[in-house]
């Protein structure tokens, strides 16, 4: 519990700043906006069905 | 002068059993040993399930500040069920609930690309032994990351060879800075957070695996409380001479490039602190929190206060970084790194990957593995219009690092490669020529029933009726190819070798 706590006195204050996005990326091009939507159809076929699911299931003890 | 930087790299695998009980210990132990079962059929001898790892060395509770802890660890649970050391030099192992590999030492960092390339195919083809060994139904599979998004971390940890007459307090506050900002490429990204009291809403994105879990600046520690620096003593080699810093702070890295650069910049930033060349300190005023600070800044513009009361970017620290490294290797050479070619390339990559951070983050896409998963996450997520916590971007995260090669979809994103195949496949089973994993790979490939024990920095043979013989090798870089490949070459057996040895 103190442990936790002390986790959260470290966690850095959020700012007050409004996040920015990533800046903004020059795809603008044609071409590699094509070949992102070639890559995301790509991807789609081997993507994990049930995300959810993928995701709950995937627990690993601590290491090192 | 600095002292050539022997390199490794240590990676834990996130491991999972679809299709059956979930005991990672068990499923990491048949993975290891259905490797090396599959190595034995195939009239490989490319590891001895004789050979067992010898713990004489280790010594994991000295601390490089200068003490050693008794009762520091509670006592050691024998949980490393398989040890197996390869003939490449690789140690091969279950650590905790992972399987690990521990590359064998290398003497420059493109070298270090090659054999933990080599470690992912191994795990690959750990893989496809162990189908054929488990029921119908059961897959085990790798996974190449540092994190379970629940809190659970696991460690990709680095090795670096120093000098021991540098003060360890030196070495901190010289490197603890590079730690922090060197994340800005070496960052393999993250959806979301998982350090306590924030949420998706705050940290939707961040830049590295492992910066929520770091809650010290130094000490002992790798699994609670971890320690930025790490202090753990344990030289693998004279200790009279030397230190080994093991660096337990980066992400696993599935861009050859960012491998390169992790190891490469950072032996670079060790061989100037050895010879004294940084001469601004670049300290944090808050190590801990900025660390995450900079993890969690995709724009990579918000400047962080300095210990001596200035503030600079992670890319403003990196640039300063270079621009240091650059000059250093026109002054005192880049030896300690393995040499100009390879020293060059580094300072190229260096240059090319800070510029790209700072004006074209889209040039990164197949260097960086943060940009490369941002950019096909983000454009997932726009085309399904979803929003950053949706569980469908959090399994593109964790698959991003699957090991299999028919779903990783690392592989699918095109990062370039540094390497060639065929160095990794024959990187698979022969050691490296330069370092003295020459000597402990091409011993195991010539005499496996002789050899029964090995570690970094000794072999034990068993040459029957006579007591075990230790040959040390405190040395890392004495043992190679050019100091014993003909010796080696020239036995018939390791007694003579023994022999020859001793005259």
């Amino acid at each position: 519990m103190a442990e936790r706590e002390q986790m959260k006195k470290q966690a850095p204050t959020k700012s007050d700043e409004v996040v920015e996005p990533v800046p903004a990326t020059s795809e603008s091009g044609e071409k590699i906006k094509g070949e992102l939507d070639d890559l995301l159809d790509e991807i789609d076929e081997v993507l994990e069905t049930n995300a959810e699911e993928f995701v709950k299931s995937y627990v690993q003890k601590g290491g090192e | 002068m600095a002292i050539r930087k022997v390199l490794g790299v240590e990676t834990e695998y996130g491991i999972i059993i679809r299709g059956g009980e979930s005991n990672p210990i068990a499923a990491s132990s048949v993975l290891i040993n259905a490797y090396i079962q599959e190595l034995a059929r195939s009239g490989t001898a490319s590891a001895s399930p004789r050979t067992g790892w010898d713990f004489e060395d280790e010594h994991p509770g000295n601390d490089a500040r200068g003490y050693s802890i008794e009762g520091q660890f509670p006592p050691e649970v024998e949980t490393h069920l398989v040890n197996a050391v390869l003939t490449n030099g690789a140690r091969y192992y279950v650590d905790h609930a992972h399987p690990e590999l521990s590359t064998p030492e290398c003497a420059d960092p493109r070298s270090i690309v090659v054999f933990d390339r080599a470690a992912e195919r191994i795990l690959q083809r750990s893989m496809e032994a162990a189908a054929a060994l488990l029921p119908d139904g059961q897959e085990i599979v790798v996974y190449k990351n540092n994190s379970d998004r629940k809190g659970n971390s696991y460690g990709t940890h680095e090795n670096y060879l120093v000098d021991r007459a540098v003060p360890f307090a030196q070495i901190v506050a010289q490197v603890m800075p590079h730690f922090i900002t060197r994340q800005i490429y070496t960052g393999a990204g993250k959806v979301g957070t998982e350090a306590a009291g924030l949420t998706s809403a705050e940290v939707p994105y961040q830049i590295t695996q492992r910066a929520d879990f770091f809650e010290e600046e130094v000490g002992l520690e790798t699994t609670l409380k971890r320690p930025i620096v790490n202090t753990r003593d344990e030289p693998h080699a004279d200790p009279q001479k030397y230190r080994r810093l093991h660096v337990i702070v980066g992400d696993a890295n599935l861009s050859e490039v960012a491998t390169f650069l992790k190891v490469g910049t950072t032996a670079l930033v060790l061989c100037m602190i050895e010879d004294d060349w940084l001469s601004r300190d670049l300290l944090p005023a808050r190590p801990v929190q900025t660390l995450r600070h900079v993890s969690y800044d995709l724009t990579l513009r918000r400047p962080f206060d300095l210990a001596d009361g200035t503030s600079m970017t992670a890319l403003e620290a990196q640039w300063e970084l270079y621009r240091r490294a650059d000059l250093y290797a026109q002054e005192r050479g880049l030896e300690c790194i393995g040499g100009e070619e390879v020293g060059r390339e580094v300072l190229r990559r260096w240059e090319a990957v800070l510029t790209g951070l700072e004006s074209d983050l889209s040039s990164l896409a197949t260097t960086v593995d943060w940009v490369a998963k941002h950019r096909v996450l983000n454009g997932y997520r726009e085309r399904h219009d979803l929003r950053w916590d949706d569980a469908r971007l959090a399994a593109m995260d964790l698959q991003y690092h699957d090991l299999r090669p028919d779903k990783s979809l690392a592989a699918r994103v095109g990062l370039e490669r540094i390497v060639s195949d065929a160095e990794v496949e024959a990187a698979m089973m022969h050691p490296p020529l330069d370092t003295r994993a020459y000597f402990r790979g091409r011993c195991l490939q010539r005499w496996p029933q002789s050899v029964v024990a090995a570690n970094w920095d000794s072999l034990v043979f068993d040459i029957g009726g006579d007591p075990l013989r230790r040959v040390p090798m405190m040395e890392p870089l004495r043992g190679t190819e050019a100091h014993v490949g003909s010796l080696i070459d020239s036995c018939d057996s390791a007694l003579e070798l023994l022999q020859k040895l001793e005259r």
